[in-house]
């Protein structure tokens, strides 16, 4: 096993790596913006370098300072969290390269399902189920019109290297189509990449369920369950919870011999995740794409298998054989308190005059922050993961409700009035909910 | 004469008028970018652009002017 570990991240996920990294007796080095100087994350590792300024470009996505941090420090491996690195083949090589131990999958996996157009060919050869879709890269409109006639309204729209939802629409007609690949093509210019379009057939009041996979050291591919994320807005995951209440043990069983089969198609090692779309009223389900990476929600995964996946992540990258988690047990859900107003959700930095987390039985909080620190508008709006266990999802829903109501933020607008309506609102207790349940409570 | 205000900390991403440009309501001005989101700010009015008080790069706080339209 290596003996220090970078921590190529920031906020929530660069403090609870680090404590686990820590926990191991392993060395934690942890690398920051300006604007992060003072976050939790910074203090807690055993030694913090400052990359420069807030801009990511300038320093959690330069490659070459972060590097040079990890020559500095003389870490021996590097941890990319989720974002930024974490899914950039290019880095992993050069991580690889500069003698250092990636904890992540090869770049060629990383690669491989980083091309959504490439990635659901692969996965549509290897027996997984896809959405009625275009198999070529899209670049112009014409073509896109001619492929969506083919697949037949609503469609989704979306770039092929794109991620976090963004320059995603879905069209209902051409003249919708035309707006979403403008939108599309917009996006995928932005991410630097080529201006391939991917269009998929859109299944309205579909749940989004994915699967946690794990590959070991010796090839071997296990599911660990799954988590449903079909409370989302824009896009982008709200709540996360596990098992999913819209997933029959059949259904779940056919899902997770999917996601071995993903995993095992790109030779995939450490934790990963396969994301899928579910029809909930035919008990069916679509690939949607591979995350290459931690998730953000992996917590709920825990919470139910009682496993530390960093510290899974960091035996595999070391060689080590690790034994199969145990089969998940409990309910576990997951509220992300964003930095946004809970109407619009919109974003809404500030300094945090206030903040008192809640605790108790079966009650778990990931933070990126505490009182005093002030949340930039540098980086995307995440604050804190509430996570609750219980033994059933109704005692996860009653303990939620009462560490929701138990965690004060002050100074940044911020969801927890959201995530309290949410928890009283018949879809979402009722579990019959779908990935258009936020759009429905803001109608 | 209507001012455009900000209605939150955010970067300036893309500013898509220059003073003395002619707008219809409903046109982007300028497009924001905060915690990952891009945020389009509108003209609420048609008119033309007298002031335009940001530049590509800046970070604006809450509630400061961004445009003056006439």
């Amino acid at each position: 096993m290596f003996e220090s570990v970078l921590v190529a991240n920031r906020g929530e996920i660069a403090r609870r790596i680090i404590r686990t990294v820590r926990r191991m007796g392993l060395r934690a080095i942890a690398v920051y913006s300006e604007a992060d100087a003072d976050l939790p994350f910074v203090r807690e590792a055993d030694e913090a370098i400052l990359l420069g300024p807030a801009n990511p470009a300038q320093s959690y996505l330069d490659a070459g300072k972060v590097l040079e941090a990890a020559r500095a420090s003389g870490a021996q491996a590097v941890h990319p969290g989720y974002g930024f690195f974490s899914e950039n083949a290019g880095f992993a090589r050069a991580v690889v390269d500069a003698g250092l131990t990636w904890i992540g999958p090869s770049p060629e996996a990383i690669e491989r399902m980083g091309d959504k157009i490439n990635a659901r060919n692969l996965m549509e050869a290897a027996g997984v189920p896809v959405a009625a879709g275009t198999r070529e890269p899209v670049t112009e409109l014409e073509q896109a019109v001619a492929a969506a006639a083919g697949i037949g309204y609503p469609v989704m729209v979306k770039a092929a290297g794109g991620g976090g939802g963004i320059g995603m629409g879905v069209a209902h007609d051409e003249a919708g189509l035309a707006k979403a690949f403008e939108q599309a093509s917009r996006a995928a210019a932005r991410f630097g990449g080529p201006p391939a379009i991917l269009l998929e057939r859109y299944i309205e009041r579909a749940r989004h369920v994915e699967v946690q996979i794990l590959g070991l050291a010796d090839g071997t591919v296990l599911a660990l369950g799954e988590r449903d994320c079909s409370v989302q807005r824009r896009h982008q995951k709200v709540v996360e919870e596990t098992p999913s209440p819209g997933v029959t043990p059949e259904l779940r069983e056919r899902m997770l011999a999917a996601a071995v089969r993903a995993g095992e198609a790109v030779g995939y090692l450490g934790a990963g995740t396969v994301e899928c779309l579910v029809d909930a009223d035919r008990q069916d389900f679509v690939f949607l794409e591979m995350n290459t990476r931690l998730q953000v929600e992996h917590p709920v995964t825990e919470l139910v298998t009682g496993v530390d996946l960093v510290e899974l992540q960091l035996r595999i990258a070391a060689g080590e054989a690790v034994e199969p988690p145990p089969a998940p047990r409990g309910h576990a859900i997951e509220f992300r308190v964003y930095a946004e107003d809970p109407k619009r959700f919109f974003p809404g930095p500030g300094k945090i005059d206030v903040w008192e987390e809640p605790s108790g039985e079966g009650v778990r909080v990931d933070s990126g922050y505490t009182g005093g620190n002030t949340v930039t508008p540098f980086y995307d709006p995440l604050m804190a993961k509430l996570c609750v266990y219980g033994e059933t999802r109704d005692e996860a829903l009653e303990r939620a409700g009462k560490a929701v109501a138990g965690f004060l933020v002050e100074g940044p607008k911020n969801n927890l009035p959201f995530c309290a309506e949410l928890l009283a609102h018949p879809e979402f207790v009722g579990g019959g909910y779908d990935t258009g349940l936020v759009a429905r409570m803001r109608a | 004469m209507a001012e455009v205000r900000a209605e939150m900390v955010a970067n300036v991403w893309k500013v898509l008028v220059a003073e003395g440009d002619t707008v219809e309501d409903g046109d982007t001005l300028v497009i924001l970018e905060s915690m990952k989101m891009e945020i389009p700010v509108i003209a609420e009015d048609d008119g033309v652009v007298v002031q335009l008080k940001v530049a590509e790069g800046d970070v604006i706080q809450e509630g400061d002017v961004i445009a003056v339209i006439e």
